[in-house]
């Protein structure tokens, strides 16, 4: 151990030495010189001659460049200079909120703070920045910076995976000789979202709202004329009107809570939430609606908290929605099996939640898009059973939010498992 | 790097080409589907405009690659790198022909107005392939062939639903014979956007082989059962 530290020791003060002498190279030679000069018109020894020599040399090598008076004094001024002169650009970058990249003039990124590798994942120094942000806009504006054109500018970016997010760039370079050029990005997401929000709320509303409200105007044109004394229709159509009310105050429910989900902006959730603990929490909500529905639920908890990191109202409405669609949906079979179960280690690591049903089970060809909006299995089952077509869009939609998976694996006649699985 | 450093800006100068050309291809998409599902004329000519643009640029590849090929004698990853980017510009520019060819239904389409629900499935596979092109043009960049994984994952998918969307369209059909040349523009376009998730697996294979000089492992699932979809016709 100490041996090691001496021989270490010895070999960086060597390594000095040789600086200091390859440095006074020049000075060195030309005192040797001299000393050689006089020796050869003056008769003397040759002790006279290399003493000197020595002396030089070893001076070069042994005595320090700058004094230590001239330390002292650079470090005082260096504590004048004030805290912006002292300001290294890394830290004022880990300082801005948005994300933020810096890039050299051959392209390559020298430095992405951390909102920008939250947001970008894959801006590793090194990589070319024409290579990662490929928008026909962003390629022009990069190289207009390049090619030396020092005025700001800014242009849209929208990037659409995992989460649609929309940004305005603007870009400079850094001071003049600096070489170095910067990209700031500004989250305009929510802007944008509230616009898209608007139409597609209308879009999807005015669609989805037709059909009850075409059934509703039927019967009331219908309570007018021929069923207007017919207290016995009168009930049945008012009862029917009643259900359909209840359908479009659900659906505009749903579609509200997408809504939220679309406009709250990415952030990567970094509260941690004890799964077994909140799925429990969804059984015991749902024990009601299962009683209804004929169907026990019958769980495989396991008694240790598992932690996660993620956001617990949304996993909560997950979990509800899986389960409550289990219930209604697979209430033929008569039981539905929730279990929660590590999973890993190495990538996979994490935690499973399977909720399974033993219902009809989904077709085959069903299974890939249950989860876009309005899809549906069967129109019919789907409007008996209340639903509005957005449940599992809303599921989707928690979970790529949360880097988390679903997999649905079913058999006709056998029922349907949907497999939740969070990264740990 | 090497010792002549005008041989480091051609390389440079390829790849940047083919970021640029992946730049404009996922627009294309993007763009194409937003035509047709918006039923948006003006945005269709525009992809058609574009795809002139692509083009071009697969010829300017080409042309440099073999330039630099007979110039320099590259060998090894140099020689991959220079003969990736021919391959990935060429499934690029189909990614672009693919994407004309559905602006240019988006305007047949147009003529007869469809209900929304037609276009959701469409939406959503095109969110897939875009999604799938999107991965494998940033691996390019970072090189990070780790993450080239859930490729093969997400075409898998992509092929499911296609094959759903196909069983789809073909109900369509035969529930009113006037759907029958709308719904047959809007399977051409599934298929379309199935073929671009294709063409994005095939850069990610050749994005690995430059990186690695290995192939991908060569487990490939072809999901796409549509070949084998018929709808029972019931009186």
């Amino acid at each position: 151990m100490s041996e090691t530290d001496t021989t270490e020791r010895t070999r960086s003060a060597l390594a000095l030495y040789a600086t200091r002498l390859s440095e006074a190279r020049w000075v060195v030679a030309v005192a040797v010189a001299a000393i050689l000069f006089v020796a050869a018109f003056s008769d003397v020894s040759w002790a006279h001659i290399v003493i000197p020599v020595l002396g030089v040399v070893g001076a070069a090598a042994l005595v320090p460049r700058t004094s230590r008076m001239r330390r002292r004094r650079e470090a005082k001024a260096q504590a004048l200079l004030g805290p912006l002169e002292r300001l290294s650009a890394m830290r004022l970058a880990a300082a801005v909120p948005d994300p933020l990249i810096l890039f050299d003039q051959t392209g390559r990124i020298a430095h992405a703070n951390q909102p920008a590798q939250t947001a970008f994942g894959s801006v590793a120094p090194g990589v070319d920045v024409q290579l990662r942000f490929r928008s026909p806009e962003m390629q022009e504006l990069v190289r207009a910076l390049l090619s030396g054109n020092d005025r700001p500018a800014g242009v849209d970016y929208a990037e659409r995976v995992p989460v649609e997010r929309h940004y305005r760039v603007s870009a400079s370079s850094v001071g003049a000789g600096s070489g170095l050029y910067v990209l700031v990005f500004k989250d305009q997401s929510e802007l944008r979202r509230v616009d898209r929000m608007r139409a597609d709320f209308i879009a999807n509303a005015s669609h989805e709202l037709r059909t009850p409200l075409a059934s509703i105007s039927g019967f009331i044109e219908t309570l007018r004329g021929p069923a207007r004394d017919d207290p016995k229709a009168r009930d049945r159509f008012l009862e029917i009107m009643n259900n359909q009310t209840g359908r479009m105050a659900r659906l505009i429910d749903d579609l509200l809570s997408l809504s939220r989900l679309e406009m709250k902006s990415f952030v990567n959730p970094d509260e941690r939430v004890d799964i077994c603990l909140l799925v429990g929490g969804v059984i015991d909500s749902l024990n009601q609606l299962a009683r209804d529905a004929g169907v026990e639920i019958v769980r495989d908890i396991p008694a240790e908290p598992i932690e996660v990191p993620g956001s617990r109202d949304e996993l909560i409405q997950v979990f509800e929605n899986l389960l409550e669609n289990a219930c209604k949906y697979g209430a033929s079979g008569g039981k539905v099996e929730i279990s929660v179960e590590r999973s890993g280690p190495g990538p996979e690591a994490g935690v499973d939640v399977t909720v399974r049903d033993f219902g009809p089970g989904i077709p085959d060809e069903h299974i890939p898009r249950i989860t876009e909006r309005f899809y549906r299995v069967d129109v019919e089952e789907s409007r008996t059973q209340k639903g509005t077509g957005l449940g599992l869009a809303i599921v989707k939609h928690i979970l790529s939010r949360h880097n988390a998976r679903l997999t649905i694996r079913s058999r006709i006649g056998e029922g349907a498992a949907f497999t939740v699985h969070l990264p740990g | 790097m090497h010792i002549v450093s005008a041989y480091d800006e051609d390389l440079k100068f390829l790849a940047g080409r083919v970021a640029a050309m992946g730049g404009m291809a996922e627009r294309m998409i993007e763009n194409s589907i937003s035509a047709l599902v918006h039923n948006d004329a003006p945005m269709a000519q525009k992809v058609i405009a574009a795809d002139e643009q692509l083009d071009a640029a697969q010829r300017e590849i080409d042309e440099r690659a073999l330039a630099v090929i007979a110039r320099r004698q590259p060998l090894a990853d140099d020689l991959r790198e220079i003969i990736g980017s021919i391959r990935i510009s060429t499934d690029l520019e189909r990614v672009g022909d693919l994407g004309k060819n559905i602006a240019k239904r988006a305007i047949s389409v147009a003529m007869s107005r469809q209900p929304v629900k037609l276009f959701r499935g469409l939406q959503s596979l095109s969110e897939l392939a875009s999604a799938q092109l999107k991965d494998v043009l940033d691996v390019y960049a970072s090189r990070e062939v780790g993450r080239l994984g859930s490729v093969r994952d997400r075409d898998y998918e992509i092929d499911a639903v296609y094959t759903s969307l196909f069983r789809e369209l073909l109900t369509y059909m035969m529930e009113d014979p006037r759907n029958i040349t709308s719904c047959t523009h809007l399977l051409f376009c599934a298929k379309n956007i199935e073929r671009m998730g294709d063409h994005a697996t095939n850069i990610a294979e050749t994005i690995y082989y430059v990186v690695t000089a290995e192939q991908l492992p060569a487990e490939r699932p072809k999901q796409d059962r549509s070949h084998d979809v018929t709808v029972e016709v019931d009186d």
